[in-house]
């Protein structure tokens, strides 16, 4: 196995380029894994540790620009007011020393249906910045996962960073694992609600090939919310509109009996996350709602 | 005990400090915690080769060929060695009957067996040779569980088993084993029958019947195997190994290796932890195999995916059990069939079914038993010692009888089991008479009696602390769905080796003069694997020769065997031989002392002379002499066998016989939240009464019942091996899917420590060890069974069972 260590961003992107096979090692949360089990043997390691760049994050106007390598620890402690879900994703990551290696940029490149950023950036909205000495793209999460660890990313792209959405209103994540810290997700489910524009986004991890949102109960409960005019009005959701809207998310799931759990357990679990997160959700952006009003 | 001419009370209470009683502080305490401790993984030999395993990727296939000349072929290999390169004719080993092969041998029994190992000068290089190894399988059948096994037309798993049961009679001498045997696929068989069920049962308002379901269980141990080997000058090998018991790994490493047992040394290496899963042997004999064909030191470490394959497991269980009660609560009868899945090898399988027959009920009075435990042979991975051993099973079924049982009757579940608690001189299905302080009742007593912690601890000002919350972190609930649940359990665990196996220690003592100040130094075989026999002995030695400086020489085979450490036995047993090491060299100094100052003061003929502060003194604390100038230049030393009360046999019949030596008993409160609708469960307080019959050590003590609780907590919510029932390969060997408990999973474990002496035990001890992993589990489970109303009748209850998605 060959280490290959560029210096900077160009000397990766050429790296890739001559080496299409060549893995990148960032935090090494999966790499090292599958190294160790002798999963995966490659030719090349590309240590991607020396690019200081990856590290950075920039707030703008409408979105987050993080850098790949960003680390879960970071994401916690300074960007939970611009992407709550992805804070709260990032606090069920594995263990403090993982949270401090780790980045989202691993999570995008394994593809794995289990990675924990995955739900919160489906529910977020977010673009994925490709590069390869080819050109830079940026590539919507919507398009990102394209089967099991398979993801749109070309031999010889590398992640440079996620634009992720500000959020524009409350965000949850809930992750179920058979133990209360540093756990497999056994399935995962994020929601945001987007009030700007009357919308609703979800993203469901471990519960399908790849991780997906629930675009038919995404669908439902924005006509709802519309037709109620909850938007403006801040009703209280009815148990039977939380209650369809989590029958529709356990529906989008397609999950398998596995070692960490069943496929009826995981089509229920998400379904409950649905609801709760739902709630939540929904109760903050009603008390948001009522401070917003009453400072007016 | 006190031998003639030394003091009749012990020297606890005077002026020496560092005794027993006191929470001496662990020598590799904050090594352990910092990350300085060398463990075995550490050893390191300037010319040392790394050995590697390959291991079976099939769970029972006939071995076709085996080529190894690809191996060879890789640049830096010094060896490969399969079973036809083994140098005698002992190929087998194993802790009660010799079953398993070094390396395999024409079949393969379990996912993960050794089939070959490898010596290169680079654990890579070990590696890819190994993999180059072809091995050409022809698949059998497995057999899986009881149906399968004892099915007219099932494949034997050890198809010579009459000849191994033979050669088994001929080197017990005729120990009638056979009785035990009713198919080849029984490792062992215990009934114990007494009084008559068939009339009690017509005595009996109410009856319960159950069926039970334990999974397999790994002890999880900190330090994968590892050992390194290094060939001596005079033909023989030097071990220096992480093991439970040096001697046993001797007796058995020395006949295949075709060495007197004096040419193979072993030191004990920084253990990790155990928990019965370094009772048998791992890497032991393959190092040294390597060592002695290649001439270099060998060292092999597991890492923890083959780690789950390089030892046994707890015995997954099917637990039947019928219950009786009059209507004022007293049980009539108990009925039960455990069925025990030994796997492919018998191991420690036949006393583990000693210890689920011979404790199948719990720490109840019933006269009228029939009680039934087999272990079979499978193609499962093989099963043996894990803390609680047998009893640990039994006790997560007789204990949601019990619940069952209170329930039909209208009755408080604790009120209903103090009812029926065994006491001293109560009899235990075998017949024998439990002689020493068993205080179920109370502990019971104790554990109800402990304040509840505060309902909805998860409410802040600012909104739900999700880590007080069933699924923590992970931010499942903010409370919707959460019901608490209380419950109850109680067990009894055995201490010692059973069924008149001759369990001895050995130590030895000696008593010096350095640098003017007199050092004792303890001298034993005695694995430390954490259990605090290094804090214990040297605290022996303070107390019982009244010096300030002990020094603890590494265990090895150079002194005599300490037996296991397993059974919760060493405090009592080789703390024992400690204490009577110490007792003859105070014997000794004392009259050295007698023939140098004797005639200086009449007191030296008096035979109540102690030895304390450095000091020799007088029953009434006058200084006679100090030890330095008592000894002088000499050094006394003693090195003595101790063993306890001895032990009978189990009837193979009727289970009738003095077995056991003595109990331990815990009982603990589980009160748990569960998220009723993810079914995820916090659990919010284990509390846990003992009987530790004198803490010679308390925080030691509290940490071992502590730790047993966190085990027993594991079990109850989320650690099993998961083996695949139709090729029997284990599915999840890992700690990404084998789950043991986080910090944030671990509860507050408040333990009241109840101290009633055995009078048969060095000052009263009683092994603490394993009690507490027994109660845990069936507590947490009634406590969830409390919180969703559900029977749950399998440990670990998973998610799926809580919600009926399973």
């Amino acid at each position: 196995m060959d280490f290959l260590r560029p210096a900077s961003w160009e000397e990766a992107l050429a790296a890739k380029a001559e080496h299409p096979a060549a893995v990148p090692i960032a935090g090494g949360t999966d790499v090292m894994v599958e190294i160790n089990f002798d999963h995966r043997r490659p030719e090349h390691l590309m240590d991607l540790n020396r690019i200081g760049d990856l590290e950075e994050w920039e707030v703008g106007e409408d979105s987050v620009r993080l850098g790949a390598s960003v680390p879960y620890s970071r994401i916690m402690e300074h960007l939970r007011t611009e992407l709550p879900g992805l804070a709260l994703a990032a606090h069920t990551v594995a263990s403090p020393q993982i949270r401090n290696r780790g980045g989202v940029g691993g999570n995008l490149g394994t593809s794995s249906p289990a990675g924990d950023a995955h739900p919160a950036l489906l529910a977020a909205g977010a673009e994925v910045e490709a590069e390869s000495v080819r050109g830079s793209r940026r590539i919507p999460i919507d398009a990102f996962y394209t089967g099991v660890k398979r993801n749109a990313l070309a031999p010889d792209e590398l992640i440079r960073a996620v634009h992720i959405e500000k959020a524009g209103g409350p965000q949850q994540y809930s992750k179920v694992g058979t133990r209360n810290a540093m756990v497999i997700a056994v399935c995962a489910f994020g929601l945001a609600l987007h009030p700007e524009t009357r919308t609703v986004r979800t993203g469901i991890g471990s519960a399908a090939p790849t991780p997906v949102r629930a675009r038919t109960a995404e669908e439902f409960l924005e006509a709802a919310l519309e037709e109620g005019g909850f938007w403006d009005n801040g009703k209280i959701i009815t148990p039977s509109l939380a209650g369809r809207f989590a029958d529709l998310c356990a529906a989008a799931c397609s999950p398998i009996d596995d070692v960490r759990g069943t496929a009826g357990y995981r089509r229920h679990a998400v379904g409950v996350m649905a609801r709760r997160t739902l709630t939540w959700t929904w109760e903050s952006y009603r008390g948001a709602r009522r401070t917003t009003e009453g400072a007016a | 005990m006190p031998t003639n001419g030394v003091p009749t009370k012990i020297t606890q209470g005077s002026g020496t400090r560092g005794g027993i009683g006191e929470s001496t502080l662990r020598p590799d305490g904050i090594l352990k915690v910092t990350g300085e401790f060398a463990y075995s993984s550490d050893l390191w030999h300037e010319d040392m080769l790394w050995g590697q395993i390959l291991r079976s990727t099939v769970a029972h296939a006939e071995i076709v060929s085996i080529d190894t000349s690809q191996a060879l072929a890789v640049p830096g290999v010094y060896a490969v060695m399969t079973y036809d390169d083994l140098p005698t004719g002992v190929r087998h080993y194993g802790l009660e009957i010799q079953d398993t092969p070094v390396l395999a041998h024409g079949k393969v029994r379990h996912h993960g067996e050794p089939v070959a190992i490898v010596a290169a000068d680079h654990p890579e290089t070990a590696r890819r040779a190994a993999a180059r190894i072809r091995v050409e399988y022809r698949e059998l059948p497995v057999v899986t569980d009881e149906a399968s096994a004892l099915a007219p037309d099932a494949p034997l798993v050890h198809e010579h088993r009459d000849d191994l049961l033979q050669s088994q009679l001929r080197s017990t001498g005729g120990t009638p084993t056979v009785g035990h045997v009713p198919h080849p696929n029984v490792v062992h068989r215990q009934p114990i029958v007494r009084g008559d069920v068939t009339s009690a049962r017509e005595r009996a308002d109410v009856i319960v019947e159950g069926e039970y379901t334990f999974g397999m269980q790994d002890q999880a141990f900190l330090g994968p195997e590892s050992g390194l080997a290094v060939p001596e000058e005079d033909g023989g090998v030097h071990l220096y190994i992480a093991t439970q018991w040096l001697h046993s790994d001797l007796r058995q490493m020395a006949p295949v290796l075709g060495l007197p047992e004096d040419k193979v040394r072993m030191t004990l290496a920084g253990v990790g932890g155990a928990f019965g899963g370094r009772e048998d042997l791992s890497m032991q004999i393959h190092a040294c195999l390597l060592a002695l064909r290649t001439g270099r030191p060998v060292k092999i470490v597991y890492n923890r995916f083959e780690s789950f394959f390089g030892h046994v497991h707890r015995h997954p269980a099917k637990l039947s059990y019928e219950h009786g009660a009059t209507a004022d609560g007293r049980l009539t009868h108990v009925k039960c069939r455990i069925v025990l899945d030994g796997g492919a090898y018998a191991s420690a399988s036949p006393a583990v079914v000693g210890n689920a027959s011979s404790l199948g009920i719990g720490p109840y009075v019933v006269d009228d038993v029939d009680i039934e435990a087999i272990a079979l042979y499978t193609n499962n991975p093989p099963c043996g010692a894990m803390r609680g051993f047998g009893a640990v099973q039994a006790c997560f079924a007789y204990e949601a009888q019990m619940d069952r049982l209170a329930a039909r009757l209208g009755m408080d579940p604790v009120e209903f089991r103090q009812l029926n608690a065994m006491e001293q001189g109560s009899l235990l299905p075998t017949g024998q008479a439990v002689d020493s302080p068993a205080p179920v009742a109370e502990l019971l007593r104790r554990v109800k009696a402990m304040p509840m912690p505060p309902e909805r601890q998860w409410e802040s000002s600012e909104g739900a602390d999700v880590r007080r919350l069933p699924g923590g972190l992970s931010n499942t609930t903010h409370g919707e769905g959460v019901v608490r649940g209380v419950g109850y359990a109680v067990g009894i665990k055995n201490v010692g080796f059973s069924e008149g196996f001759d369990d001895y220690s050995t130590a030895r003592v000696r008593m010096e003069v350095v640098g003017g100040e007199p050092v004792a130094t303890v001298h034993t075989a005695m694995a430390e694997v954490g259990q605090g026999g290094v804090t214990v002995h040297a605290q022996i030695a303070r107390t019982e020769l009244g010096v300030a400086r002990v020094t603890i020489r590494p265990a090895d085979t150079r002194v005599g065997s300490a037996g296991s450490t397993s059974a919760s036995r060493q405090t009592y047993v080789t703390g024992g031989a400690v204490r009577h090491a110490c007792e003859l060299v105070r014997e000794r100094v004392l009259e050295l002392g007698r023939r140098r100052f004797g005639s200086y003061h009449p007191a030296w003929a008096s035979a109540e002379l102690l030895l304390e502060g450095g000091k020799v003194v007088t029953d009434g604390g006058e200084v006679l002499a100090g030890l330095a100038d008592v000894l002088g230049e000499e050094a006394v030393e003693v090195e003595r066998e101790w063993r306890h009360r001895p032990t009978e046999p189990f009837d193979p019949r009727t289970g009738q016989g003095n077995g056991h030596v003595q109990y331990s008993f815990a009982a603990h409160r589980a009160v748990v939240e569960v998220d009723t609708e993810l079914g995820l469960v916090k659990v919010v307080e284990l509390a846990c009464a003992q009987d530790v019959g004198k803490a010679l050590n308390p925080l030691s003590v509290i940490g071992q019942i502590q730790g047993g609780t966190a085990q027993g907590l594991g079990m109850a919510v989320m650690e099993e091996i998961v083996v695949d029932p139709r090729t029997a390969r284990v599915r999840n060997p890992s700690f990404t899917d084998y789950l043991i408990p986080t910090i944030l999973d671990t509860p507050t474990i408040p333990v009241d420590m109840l101290e009633l002496a055995d009078d048969h035990a060095p000052y009263g001890v009683r092994g603490v060890g394993e009690a507490p992993t027994l109660s845990s589990t069936p507590a947490v489970l009634a406590a969830v069974r409390d919180a969703t109303g559900l029977a749950l009748d399998r440990t670990p209850v998973r998610p799926e069972h809580l919600t009926g998605t399973g």
